[in-house]
């Protein structure tokens, strides 16, 4: 492999690298694919939403061959906020989402070797088993000319390396990036759980490939700032909870002694009970949003998809960003290389493509929510304030012959009550707003 | 069940295939000692675990999510990825 020149080498074939390389071999760019894993996606776990949209941005109509190995279309959405043996649901089902699907549940390292597949076929090179472990740099100029590997003389030259090695990326510590702190990642752990499908569909109320999302939040983080979600799919249910990892150093708790308790929530427990756990894992997310985004070129490299933060935690959102971020950048090059320009300049139009898209509107959109969820606490939001809408819900419905003035004024100080005062609810409201809305 | 049983049932449904050496060291092994030690409770695959006076750091369970080297209170985890093909292979993920 030694001497080799490229290109484009691209580290990482999960979403963002496999975009990448397929967008550019398909424009007649000589790329390796860098795979550490066993396959692509063997390293790799998410929630379990994959959307239509970037795989047809990025492929176009190639989704619908059969081949496409996804569980269920996303019909239903639901939210639900979890007092101890409580919820307060919203939720959304609608027939449109079916054709076209907006969105399947779906397994990593099943879909992660799909699309990888589809980079090979239009021309990348597939090196799996092989871990990037440095940048090679001109000693003149310190540009990056390519990668180090951990095989014999392994050595790959490149005009430009797409670093799109996860959320672990070792890579862009190279370029001086600082690693993530605490409080700008979450851990999630996650169980996939088998049920046969005849239960499933009872239990969701599905018919054929309808598949149902549910994420939740309240009394199963426990006071920690953090997210639970429960998937279908064809013969399994996925279930997972993040939490922040700042969160977890202030009040220790095991992850999988945490994934245990919100399995034996009653609401849950409905749901879930007799399933047999059939994988388990664990995986960070980057949840930073717009402050934590590095820049995303410079001298002979991109960064791309979790290695460079562009996750949306607030809309479940990242391996779709991931396939956008991996095109672009195979776009820009293409574009840099047929101008002949492919100087740090040029590559920067990657960079300032990605903060006008979509990815940068919704991770500048949100950009305020993480320092907001830090000063309010998981405690008081996730606890206190989740378990005193629930109270408010059980005395609103319930008829046990007080006034209706006299319990919906017991319903509303439940919740003012735990954010704080009159004053406190106001400020959580303005703050909520501006987080959400930007 | 205890959790340390909890966590390896659930290890189980894992498939390794195991490096020739750790992927994971520590910087100063001494430096654990001053330490409140959180990595015995947030690692997602209990691979660290303290026996009397010092860190055993069973990495062939690791699931490779690098929270450890992130959230070490003292940054003494020194952390690479296992040789190319080593380690987990989720089945779904």
């Amino acid at each position: 492999m030694s001497g080799e020149r490229f290109d484009a080498v691209v580290v990482g074939a999960g979403p963002a690298g496999a975009a990448a390389a397929y967008t550019m071999a398909s424009q007649g760019l000589s790329v390796v694919m860098l795979e550490r894993g066993e396959f692509p996606g063997a390293k790799n776990m998410f929630g379990g939403v994959l959307y239509r949209h970037a795989l047809e941005a990025l492929i176009g109509e190639a989704w619908k061959e059969s081949g496409l190995p996804v569980e269920r279309v996303v019909t239903e959405q639901r939210y639900w906020l979890l007092g101890p043996e409580s919820v307060v649901s919203i939720g959304h089902r609608h027939a449109r989402f079916m054709d076209p699907p907006n969105a399947w549940t779906a397994f990593r390292a099943r879909f992660d070797p799909w699309l990888a597949g589809k980079a090979k076929a239009a021309g990348a090179l597939p090196v799996y088993q092989t871990t990037a472990i440095d940048l090679l740099r001109d000693p003149a100029t310190g540009r990056v000319t390519g990668v180090l590997v951990d095989r014999d003389e392994g050595e790959l030259y490149a005009d430009v390396v797409v670093i799109a090695d996860g959320v672990n990326s070792l890579l862009r510590e190279k370029l001086g990036i600082p690693r993530w702190k605490p409080h700008q990642v979450s851990l999630a752990v996650k169980e996939v759980l088998a049920l046969p499908r005849e239960k499933i569909e009872d239990r969701f109320n599905l018919e054929g490939n309808e598949g149902v999302t549910i994420e939740f939040l309240g009394a199963t983080s426990r006071g920690l700032t953090g997210l639970g979600f429960l998937y279908t799919n064809k013969e399994t249910l996925s279930l997972g909870i993040g939490v922040m990892v700042d969160d977890l150093l202030r009040r220790p708790i095991a992850p999988y002694e945490l994934l245990e308790s919100v399995k034996q929530h009653p609401m849950l427990h409905k749901l879930l009970h007799g399933a047999e756990t059939v994988e388990y894992s664990a995986h960070m997310i980057p949840e930073g949003a717009w402050h934590a985004v590095p820049q995303l070129a410079g001298d002979g490299w991109v960064l791309c998809g979790d290695a460079a933060g562009l996750v949306n935690f607030v809309n479940r959102e990242g391996s779709n960003l991931a396939m956008l971020s991996g095109q672009m950048a195979g776009e820009v090059i293409v574009e840099a290389r047929r101008a002949g320009d492919l100087s740090a300049q040029r590559l920067m139009a990657y960079d300032r493509r990605v903060r006008r898209s979509v990815i940068g509107q919704d991770l500048r959109k949100i950009r305020r929510l993480p320092a907001m969820l830090h000063r309010w606490g998981g405690e008081r939001l996730f606890d206190h304030l989740v378990g005193a809408i629930n109270e408010a819900a059980y005395r609103y419905f319930l008829v046990d012959g007080t006034p209706k003035r006299q319990a919906e004024a017991e319903a509303l100080r439940h919740v003012v009550r735990a954010a704080g005062g009159w004053r406190g609810t106001m400020r959580l409201a303005w703050d909520a707003l501006r987080g959400v809305r930007g | 069940m205890s959790s340390r049983a909890a966590v390896e049932k659930k290890l189980f449904t894992i498939r390794y295939r195991a490096d020739r050496g750790s992927h994971i060291t520590l910087a100063d092994p001494a430096r654990c000692m001053s330490c409140e030690r959180p990595c015995l409770l947030f690692c997602p695959a209990a691979v660290y675990q303290w026996e009397d006076d010092h860190m055993r750091i069973a990495y062939e369970n690791c699931l490779e999510c690098g929270t450890c080297r992130i959230a070490c209170p003292s940054g003494n985890v020194v952390w690479r990825y296992p040789t190319g093909g080593t380690g987990i292979a989720y089945k779904r993920g």
